[in-house]
């Protein structure tokens, strides 16, 4: 059962955070993704702090505030200040992040958070963090909740703006021309980041949460050319993941959130050098058929 | 020489853009008539795309205004279309014609709203139009140069709109293409639909279109190619830059001007 | 206080090894990232940071000590391996750079954590301390350790030293490298090496997850004090250095405080308040530049009201009320009134009981302000062909930025016109 709810707990993250992760990769915004996971740890201790509890609510108001200030502070040191983007995403995260450890360091003890919390989360306590209601039952792994309503709120939010999403990551300024918000989609997609972010915090840690929303699209889109079945492979890449982290991390007794990035790693390297349409080795084949086929006499 | 157009379907008044504080266009002012296949040209840089998007109010106005159909664009969203540079988009996204042609109707549909028989028969009809109906399920990443500026116009035909901009869409197609392009354009031009097109090759100017912009960070001419396409005002428009005009606009930059004094 | 003091007179040799350690240390990333800044490649410094933790684990697993020689060398094969991925996935898939990089980022921590955790868990006594790499403690800097890290950023700065044209030129312009035939392959392998080495002394005092900081930031912040970059990269060290210190103080203070992130704290801060207030390029300076601006244009303004009200009754020198300036121009009350202290103050004008007059100055300006907006309206006409009835409102901002240089050759390519487009008479001294 114990390993039943750690998978499950891990393919519920991983699926919501492949999800959010395909738009980022298409809109070369994986750094973007990378910057809002470190950045939003302040506000999650500051949420902490105030409410006093582990409670849902104000984590998640704390964190997506912090990722909204975030893509804000890195297109206003961009604009305004003229910095070039990769050192405006650099500077905003790493001064953010700081912060977020220094806060837990100075409240350590005040708080039931640490530094190794930040970096790779505690799925191995979901079974034991259960969920009892104030007339006493047990519904269960509290995680599990939280992270399932992350995973519907962000497949909502993908039916919903289907269209949306898909134009104004193909061509925003097509999209800007028939009347479609670039600029508000924008946001709202950084706010489903942040979302996501927050929810696999707790299990996966600051770092390996971009492990799971990068690794899986990336994979994916080697897989397809096909934007509905690059969703889909994703989800499924994603639970995989899980699965074998688990077992990874079990066998070898360490992290699982740390198992699952690089099972998620070793399946890109896979996919890279082997996949079908898009793999290095059957690549080099081709354009070696194809060299020989122009060598010949016309 | 600026020939105004009686009964105008775009206007442009006074417009000057800046990027970073320097003008890249200055005072532009001119009419293009209803139904006309208009042609931009100019040399490098001379702000030949940034004058379409500035129409399209995809890039910030310093001063001057535009009217589309005597009315402010957003009042006329649906009458508008846009071609956009063929490179300002990744082609490896993971997208099948269908699809690509398929989002010139999501103007017309809402959010929610799912594409029904009706926008499908008009994609199904634009990919015909540009000759793309074979190739509806191939993917975008597998299109040559020529086929994918095929798809970026059927995308355009979808919204069946009144004026379209292109910008360059004849930037690396092979002939073929360029010369159905061009047919289509025609065509459309009949039906009493209004292009507006970045061009670079002087060459088939005269040939293509029936109105000509000529440009060079300030507007040379316009009017009807007839009147326009002549020697002296070609070689106003390509003679090099107003070195004054140039200085000037480097002082508005490296100063961080405000374009006017605050009056309110 | 005390600590403090105790600590800034450097009596203890402890703390000065500390100190010396994390100066040097700051100092080698900031230089080296002044050139990964320049390529506009900033995040890949952030690649190879998280990189390396696996290379220090598994050097750890192998050698099974602690010894810095073996870290090091774990920790700068997996953070040149992790480049090499980049480059890799880059050329060879469709996958941009930005998903490369934080792909491999990711990954290469997650192994790395998943080994620091297996160590962690096997019950070898030997293991404690190693996960000061994650955020680092500059006050575990001494003895072999100072020896090891100390001699490699020695070495990262000879080299930086003795190439430094070439990976200026790398830096700049590396096309132009190629032409003249420098070897730009080979110099963008010693930058990469350079990088990791940077990295590799760094996580001892900052650590693997934020020493991207130590690259990006000092960089950031020093490129908006100067164009030129010998400076850019003195005041980078300088930065670096500053926060390096600071870190060690906290580490001798706060012995609990992981030093990495006080010492990004510090090096950020510093950036944020260069962003803000650097001349030239701060924000808040160029604000203040468009303001003074403002007070120019206005002030020009005023003096351009009074020539105007002197040619319309031939009388330069009348003296002029508030509401006859009101009726030339739209003022707002207040900013006028400031304006015309300011030009009282600076001899432009003279204020008695009946008003106020032009000094003999004070209409020389004008009257040329004059001259170059009816001059530019000319030009506007001439040359860009726009109608006499749109001119005026252009003429009004760029009457302002003419210089005297460009006066004389506008005069001289409209052939020192008399009247402008509207014929008025353009007004020469």
């Amino acid at each position: 059962m114990e390993a039943i709810y750690i998978i499950l707990a891990g393919s519920l993250v991983a699926v919501s955070c492949g999800l959010v992760g395909s738009y980022l990769i298409l809109r070369k915004m994986a750094m973007v993704a990378d910057a809002i996971s470190h950045a939003v740890l302040p506000g999650i201790v500051i949420a902490f702090f105030i409410s006093g509890s582990r409670d849902s609510l104000p984590m998640l108001l704390g964190a997506g505030a912090l990722g909204i200030i975030t893509t804000f502070l890195i297109e206003f040191f961009h604009k305004k200040g003229n910095l070039q983007t990769d050192a405006s995403i650099g500077v905003t995260f790493t001064w953010l992040f700081a912060l977020g450890v220094i806060l837990i360091s100075t409240f350590a003890g005040k708080v039931d958070l640490d530094q190794d919390c930040v970096l790779y989360g505690e799925i191995a306590y979901v079974p034991i963090d259960l969920w009892i209601t104030d007339t006493g039952t047990i519904m269960g792994p509290r995680v599990l909740y939280i992270s399932g309503s992350v995973l519907l709120v962000v497949i909502a939010f993908i039916f919903i703006g289907y269209k949306e999403l898909f134009l104004t990551t193909f061509d925003p300024s097509y999209a800007a021309i028939i009347g479609i918000n670039t600029t508000l989609w924008h946001y709202l997609l950084m706010g489903a980041v942040s979302l996501t972010t927050v929810a696999s915090f707790e299990s996966v840690g600051a770092i390996l949460v971009v492990a799971l929303l990068i690794a899986p699209p990336a994979t994916a889109y080697l897989l397809t050319e096909d934007f509905k079945k690059m969703l889909i492979f994703t989800c499924i890449i994603g639970i995989i993941v899980s699965v074998l982290g688990y077992y990874l991390a079990s066998y070898i007794d360490g992290s699982i959130a740390g198992a699952m990035s690089t099972v998620a790693g070793l399946i890109f390297l896979v996919v890279f050098l082997f996949s079908p349409t898009q793999g290095v080795v059957f690549r080099n084949r081709r354009s070696k058929l194809s060299m020989t086929l122009n060598e010949e006499p016309i | 020489m600026n020939i105004h157009a009686e009964d105008p379907i775009i206007e442009v008044h006074d417009l000057t853009v800046s990027y970073s504080q320097k003008p890249v266009l200055w005072g532009i002012d001119l009419s293009l008539p209803k139904g006309s296949l208009v042609g931009i040209v100019g040399p490098n840089g001379a702000g030949k795309s940034t004058l379409i998007k500035a129409i399209m109010d995809l890039v910030p106005l310093s001063s001057g205004y535009v009217k589309l159909f005597d009315t402010q664009l957003d009042n006329v969203r649906e009458k508008i279309s846009y071609v956009p540079q063929r490179e300002s988009v990744d082609w490896d996204f993971p997208a099948s014609v269908y699809d690509v042609v398929m989002m010139g109707r999501y103007g017309k549909l809402g959010l929610f709203k799912r594409p029904r028989q009706a926008d499908r028969e008009v994609v199904q009809e634009s990919m015909r139009l540009v000759g793309m109906e074979a190739f509806k399920n191939r993917q975008i990443s597998q299109l040559s140069g020529g086929q994918q500026q095929r798809v970026f116009l059927a995308r355009a035909l979808a919204q069946q709109a009144e004026v379209y901009f292109m910008d360059e869409p004849f930037a690396g197609v092979d002939a073929a293409t360029e010369k159905a392009i061009v047919e289509l354009l025609r065509r459309m031009s009949k039906e009493g639909k209004t292009v507006v097109v970045v061009h670079h090759d002087l060459q088939s100017v005269a040939k293509y279109f029936d109105w000509l912009i000529l440009l060079n960070m300030r507007l040379v001419a316009s009017g009807p190619t007839v009147d326009v396409f002549k020697e002296e005002l070609l070689q106003e428009a390509y003679g090099g830059k107003l070195t004054i005009l140039s200085e000037v606009g480097d002082l508005l930059t490296k100063g961080r001007f405000p374009s006017r004094e605050k009056t309110v | 206080m005390e600590d403090f003091l105790y600590f800034f007179s450097f009596q203890d040799p402890n703390i000065r090894y500390v100190v010396v350690g994390s100066v040097l240390l700051a100092i080698s990333a900031a230089i080296v990232g002044c050139f990964t800044f320049l390529k506009k490649r900033a995040l890949i410094g952030d690649a190879v940071a998280h990189s390396v933790l696996p290379g220090v684990c598994l050097a750890f697993v192998v050698s099974g000590t602690k010894n810095p020689i073996y870290l090091i060398i774990g920790a700068f094969i997996t953070g040149w391996l992790s480049l090499r991925f980049i480059d890799m996935i880059v050329r060879y898939s469709k996958l941009k750079e930005d998903t490369a990089i934080g792909l491999t980022l990711s990954v290469f921590f997650g192994l790395g954590i998943l080994i620091l955790t297996a160590i962690q868990h096997s019950g070898n006594a030997n293991q404690s301390g190693l996960d000061q790499f994650l955020f680092g403690k500059a006050a575990s800097l001494v003895g072999q350790d100072l020896i090891v890290f100390g001699s490699v950023s020695i070495i990262l700065l000879l080299v930086v030293g003795l190439l430094f044209k070439e990976l200026t030129l790398l830096a700049f312009d590396e096309q132009f490298g190629k032409a003249i035939g420098m070897p730009v392959k080979g110099l963008e392998l010693v930058l990469t090496t350079l990088t990791v080495l940077a990295v590799v002394t760094g996580i001892q005092a900052v650590g693997v997850v934020l020493m991207a900081a130590m690259l990006i930031t000092p960089a950031a912040a020093a490129r908006f004090w100067t164009d030129k970059l010998t400076t850019m990269v003195f005041l980078a060290a300088l930065f670096g250095a500053i926060s390096g210190v600071s870190g060690a103080y906290i580490s001798f203070v706060a012995p609990a405080m992981p030093t990495g992130p006080w010492i990004v704290l510090v090096i950020s801060f510093i950036a944020m308040s260069s962003f803000f207030i650097a001349p030239r390029k701060g924000i808040l300076y160029k604000q203040f530049q468009q303001r003074k601006y403002q007070k120019q244009i206005l002030e020009e303004n005023i003096l351009k009201a009074f020539f105007h009200l002197g040619e319309a009754d031939e009388q330069y020198y009348g003296h002029r009320k508030i509401s006859d300036l009101i009726s030339q121009r739209r003022f707002v009350m207040g900013r006028l009134k400031g304006g015309l202290q300011k030009l009282v103050r600076s001899g432009f004008l003279k204020q008695d009981r009946e008003g106020w007059v032009l000094t003999e100055e004070g209409k020389n300006k004008g009257q040329r302000i004059v001259k170059l907006h009816r001059l530019w309206e000319l030009y506007l006409t001439e040359y860009l062909r726009i109608a006499p009835d749109h001119v005026h409102d252009e003429a009004e901002t760029i009457e302002h930025i003419i210089t005297p240089e460009i006066e004389a050759r506008l005069e001289k390519k409209l052939n020192y016109p008399s009247v402008d487009p509207h014929n008025e008479t353009i007004p020469y001294r």
